[in-house]
């Protein structure tokens, strides 16, 4: 497919269907844009002491993410160098080597080979160094660690942009302590990969698909979820990313701590209080302990949605995997970390009382697609955002708009027919 | 095993392992059915029902769950699979179940069982099983056989599972 072709496919407030169920497109999509930009693989709490580790991905490439013993964050490829075998397949762990099963070949955390059994047998200019795991760049921004492929690609921060504004607004739910990861739901959908891209800066399905979560809330939390009622915004950050803001009040948690409390955190700030916390640092955890009010879209694979991080990954044109790893609080109140277990299970996770029904919804527009090749794909929604909320310069719409979703197809196209 | 002869704990009686089986083969067969409303009832009121996310734990409270109910989740829970609102399950795959390998592990006023659940789901053209390890505690009330805690541990519950529109 040429690039030209590619380039008809996306339009400033349209994209054509085969976008979401052309195999051909998506073997090229591996290649232009997961091998080709920062994907996140891991929160830097999943490493967190020297010698540890986490399975991840880069788009199909299957990676460790590691710490060595200097601490330094390292992202290799998981494949022995000898005869392709993967060297890890545990999810998570403590390592100071990884050792490929098959011949017993022996990697450093860093990637070197250190040691290859038998080595007589290899001709005498054998050079270790040569066969290091193959090794991604790797930077970290406010936790969260991004590889690429691209060796020669723009600094992380810099492909961040107006983006770090709200990982470091989103990262104050800590509520005084740093973010840590508390657990993880994984789920399949069968459909493409830009389905759920979209869907974390879609707020107009809320109220439609997840009636019956708000039905299960008190009155006081279903006016908190009235996500289209409160004058948000999305607002294009550049790059692909977004940011949709549903609550304006939780845009930063540590603002408007003299507030009353919400009846649904009473409990947790009376036990806190009652295990000696002064009222302050009560204020703020209770207020972090719900999360922000706003979805950060990161173009490709990551998403700061209110109190998680969603991640995606691509399997097939038509399978993807979803990631909703749970954070709480390292080192904070148990008290508060298990209100966090419980909200995140409440909305996310397969049993979830919103997820099935996301889910169902991506797969029935997967299966929609099957029919009209050759009709659109409409991003075309949205009206001026409220008055002074996106920063000048940037795109803007209303909370509803499909902007996020138009900034992100846009990159999509930038980088497949760049 | 042996049991202390507390006053309280000597007075009750513990379900035998046929009376358990066929409570929970009861359960299952309303569960297959969606007979949610008639299922609220069968637990205590501090019942717990938990899907974990790892296998191998006792401790869920501080952990992430797919599922930690107490009462009122669980009537939240019915009460949106029932709603007619929620697309995964208006109307959710359909499931055919059965339970068995029944071990008998404790009998602490209450009786615990472990046992293995296969669930074959089917929609949408394609057909899944779901198979989970189930630890299940019965024990007897004025009004019959309740469940007081019932663990439900995937094979797979550490790895990706699919929307699941129905009670497991």
């Amino acid at each position: 497919m040429s690039n030209a072709d590619l380039a008809e496919m996306v339009r400033p407030d349209r994209a054509l269907t085969p976008l979401y169920t052309d195999a051909d497109i998506f073997t090229e999509e591996m290649e232009r844009i997961f091998k080709n930009t920062w994907v996140w693989v891991a929160h830097s709490s999943d490493i967190a002491s020297p010698n540890s580790f986490k399975t991840s991905h880069v788009g199909l490439e299957q990676v460790i993410v590691t710490r060595d013993k200097e601490g330094k964050i390292h992202t290799l490829l998981n494949r022995c160098r000898h005869r392709a075998a993967s060297v890890c397949e545990k999810r998570q762990g403590k390592a100071s080597v990884f050792v490929c099963p098959y011949h017993g070949w022996s990697y450093e955390p860093n990637g070197r080979l250190r040691k290859v059994p038998h080595k007589a047998g290899y001709p005498a200019e054998f050079d270790s160094v040569e066969y290091g795991l193959v090794s991604l760049r790797t930077e970290e921004y406010n936790g969260l660690i991004f590889a690429t492929f691209k060796q020669d690609i723009e600094p992380l921060v810099d492909y961040l942009g107006p983006a770090r504004k709200w990982i470091d607004l989103f990262m104050k739910q800590g509520g005084g302590y740093p973010v840590k990861a508390l657990g993880e739901h994984r789920f399949r959908f069968p459909g493409n990969w830009k389905i759920q891209l979209e869907n974390t800066t879609d707020a107009y399905h809320f109220p439609i698909v997840h009636k019956t979560f708000l039905d299960s809330l008190d009155a006081e939390s279903e006016n908190v979820f009235d996500v289209l009622g409160q004058g948000g915004w999305v607002e294009d950050l550049g790059n692909g990313h977004s940011v949709m803001v549903m609550i304006p009040d939780l845009i930063d948690l540590e603002e408007n701590l003299d507030a009353p409390i919400p009846q649904r955190f009473m409990d947790l700030a009376k036990e806190l209080a009652e295990e000696g916390y002064p009222d302050d640092q009560v204020r703020k955890i209770v207020r972090a302990v719900g999360g922000a009010g706003f979805n950060l879209n990161l173009f490709p694979n990551v998403a700061c949605s209110m109190a998680f991080f969603r991640v995606l990954r691509p399997i097939k044109v038509d399978e993807t995997e979803i990631t909703h790893v749970a954070i709480g609080m390292d080192g904070g109140p148990a008290a508060a970390n298990r209100m966090r277990l419980r909200l995140h299970e409440h909305f996310q996770g397969p049993m979830g009382f919103g997820t099935p029904d996301d889910a169902e919804g991506w797969e029935r527009v997967q299966r929609g697609a099957r029919s009209g090749q050759d009709l659109w794909i409409m991003l075309n929604r949205g009206v001026d955002a409220p008055e002074g909320c996106a920063e000048p310069g940037h795109n803007a719409g209303d909370v509803s708009a499909e902007t996020g979703m138009r900034a992100a197809y846009q990159m999509w196209k930038r980088m497949m027919t760049a | 095993m042996t049991i202390m002869m507390d006053p309280d704990i000597a007075s009750i009686d513990v379900p035998t392992l046929a009376e358990a089986t066929a409570f929970i083969w009861a359960e299952a067969d309303m569960l297959d059915r969606l007979d949610y409303k008639q299922w609220l009832p069968l637990w205590t009121e501090n019942g717990r029902y938990i899907i974990p996310t790892e296998r191998g734990i006792d401790d869920y409270d501080d952990r992430l769950n797919i599922v930690n109910d107490n009462a009122e989740m669980r009537a939240a829970r019915v009460k949106r699979l029932l709603s007619g609102f929620s697309m995964s399950s208006a109307p959710p795959a359909r499931t055919v179940r059965t339970v068995s390998r029944f071990v008998q592990l404790a009998d602490d006023g209450g009786l615990t069982l472990r046992a293995a659940q296969i669930v074959a789901e089917y929609k949408y053209e394609r057909m899944r099983i779901l198979a989970a390890d189930v630890v299940y505690r019965i024990v007897r009330e004025d009004d019959g056989l309740k469940i007081d805690r019932k663990v439900v541990t995937l094979v797979n519950c550490d790895d990706y599972q699919h929307g699941i529109g129905y009670l497991l």
